[in-house]
């Protein structure tokens, strides 16, 4: 028990100076920190534009009103900026760790080398916008009139966290690709597109192939559908966030060993 | 001049022996430029094939609002069908028009110094990057052309055809006019890599409002009616929703003309501007590496 409490200490000294390191560099260009703070602010805008304009045609859509889907629109927001918050770069950075052969040097480091990868840098401007994300939230529940107990948040905050470890599980997922071709870099960024779908409710989705692939491969009507619904109180069953539970878990399995499997492939590329 | 990275196009823009005519020059260039694009084609097929998930999403959206409407009813006058293909057909011009790399391949040629030698040797930036974003467009569009025709047949019963036959003329004009816009002003957010270290915030920045203005997210004429109005005075609606427009024919009459003038202005207009900020650029000019 005491080893495993001073393990998780080393651990946590060792991400609190790679977010002061994190944080000290990108100080450095100040004006542009702030720039991208405005450029995602802009795009959470633009998603919230759309529905409106949608709902100005319809009361309802798949039977969610007009602010179940600003609040799922603010949740899915939240998840993805914490998301960028933690692990983008680092996951879009692997293939270059990988073309260059600096993998090596992590490799060697007396840290487990997964965790080293994926919270290298820490994006800390992310963290605005994952609170307007937030703010949106809350402004939603107001105008629907509902008031999650202190249980629901407390649901809420590890539905969200289920989400976020879905998301990262994929994306290291298609990372992984990049031991056996540099332009796994594309099929990265391409998981960007998945976002689109995640904030849409799921029930806009006809039953059949597509929604069980993004219910049951990449379970992106899981990760921001779950949380917006717990808070707006219409979970149809306990069975949906369990199943967000599950596929979080199934994902960080199959990332694992996927990533045990690509390791092994590891050929380095320099001296 | 040493190549500066491996992607970047334009290490070597001139071949060892020139050939003698002006579009012999650029017509190298262009080759040169769907040569250099060929290697791309994957990431191409990667890009267009998972920008259809996001599209298929819309579509989806868009079928549960009109499925709790009555059967034959319209949005802002749009049947869903007419939707369905509006979505479409935005997606096949924008395959056609949009920039891929062209503004990151610009704005690295101002920051390693690269545009160095288009000062000393006869062939101008402007018309050599134009050249190269045509190119990249004709190798994406036949790359696209296979996940984007797979789709269209998918959602076939949904697409329409032209409202009359007078479509199939004016919207390759209008697409054409819309390549060029959507160049130079790719071109132009390129250009300010001469004054800011990091353009690429600047390139998210104009591209959001690109995304909601050029009615990429929906048909602008779905918008209150003065809005809609303001915005077509604004360049972003000619460079998707005016052509996909003039093909269904939602614009008509005299607003067909004045569209068309307003296109053909904003193009005149940016390659203007291009022009001015290439020439106030080159004065904060300091060539690094070159």
């Amino acid at each position: 028990m005491k080893s495993r409490m001073s393990l998780l200490t080393r651990y946590a000294g060792i991400y609190a100076a790679l977010i002061r390191y994190s944080l000290i560099h990108e100080m450095q260009f100040k004006v542009n920190f702030l720039l991208w703070i405005v450029v995602e602010a802009l795009w959470f805008g633009l998603q919230l534009a759309f529905m409106t304009v949608l709902y100005g045609h319809t009361d309802q859509i798949a039977g969610w009103s007009r602010w179940e889907v600003v609040l799922l629109v603010g949740c899915n927001q939240f998840i993805q900026q914490l998301f960028h918050m933690l692990f983008v770069t680092n996951l879009s950075n692997l293939s270059e760790l990988i073309r260059k052969g600096t993998l090596d040097l992590l490799l060697l480091q007396p840290v487990n080398t997964r965790f080293l990868i994926s919270v290298k840098k820490f994006e800390i401007g992310n963290i605005a916008n994952a609170l307007m994300g937030l703010a949106v939230v809350f402004y939603a529940l107001a105008q629907l009139g509902r008031t999650p107990s202190p249980a629901q948040w407390l649901g809420f905050v590890v539905v969200c966290v289920a989400g976020l470890s879905v998301h990262y599980s994929l994306m290291f997922l298609l990372a992984c690709i990049s031991f056996w071709t540099v332009r796994a870099q594309g099929i990265v960024w391409g998981y960007y597109n998945l976002f689109n779908i995640a904030r849409l409710p799921a029930e806009a989705f006809p039953r059949g192939a597509y929604r069980a692939v993004f219910t049951w491969v990449l379970p992106m009507l899981l990760v921001s559908n779950v949380p917006a619904k717990l808070l707006a109180q219409r979970l149809a069953s306990p069975w949906e966030w369990a199943a967000l539970l599950l596929m979080a878990a199934a994902c960080f399995v199959a990332s694992e060993l996927f990533w045990r499997f690509s390791l092994r492939h590891y050929t380095s590329a320099s001296a | 001049m040493t190549p500066s990275s491996a992607n970047s196009v334009s290490t070597d823009p001139l071949p060892a022996h020139p050939p003698a005519g002006l579009w012999s020059k650029y017509a190298h260039v262009l080759s040169m430029g769907v040569q250099n694009t060929l290697v791309y084609r994957a990431n191409f097929l990667f890009r267009a094939a998972f920008g259809l998930v996001p599209l298929m999403a819309t579509l989806f959206l868009w079928q549960a609002i009109y499925a709790d409407k009555p059967a034959g009813v319209a949005i802002g006058a749009y049947t869903l069908a007419q939707m369905v293909s509006y979505y479409l057909l935005v997606t096949v011009v924008d395959a056609v028009t949009a920039v891929a790399e062209d503004d990151w391949q610009i704005a690295a040629d101002i920051k390693d110094g690269a545009v160095s030698q288009f000062l000393l040797k006869p062939l101008d930036y402007l018309a050599y990057r134009l050249c190269l974003y045509l190119s990249g467009r004709l190798i994406y569009t036949s790359v696209a052309l296979i996940p984007v025709a797979f789709f269209l047949f998918f959602q076939r019963e949904f697409l329409v055809g032209p409202a009359s036959s007078w479509g199939w003329v004016l919207m390759p004009v209008s697409v054409l006019m819309a390549a060029l816009l959507q160049f130079l002003i790719a071109y132009t957010v390129a250009l300010l890599s001469f004054w800011v270290l990091d353009v690429s915030t600047f390139i998210f920045i104009q591209f959001a409002f690109e995304f909601l203005a050029s009615g990429h997210l929906f048909p602008l004429d779905i918008l209150p009616d003065s809005l809609h109005r303001l915005l077509l005075w604004t360049p972003y609606p000619y460079l998707l929703y005016f052509p996909v427009g003039v093909y269904l024919g939602r614009i008509q009459g005299a607003d067909l003309w004045q569209g068309f003038v307003l296109q053909g202005v904003w193009v005149v207009a940016a390659f203007l501007i291009a022009r001015f900020v290439w020439s106030r650029g080159l004065r904060k000019y300091t060539a690094v590496g070159g």
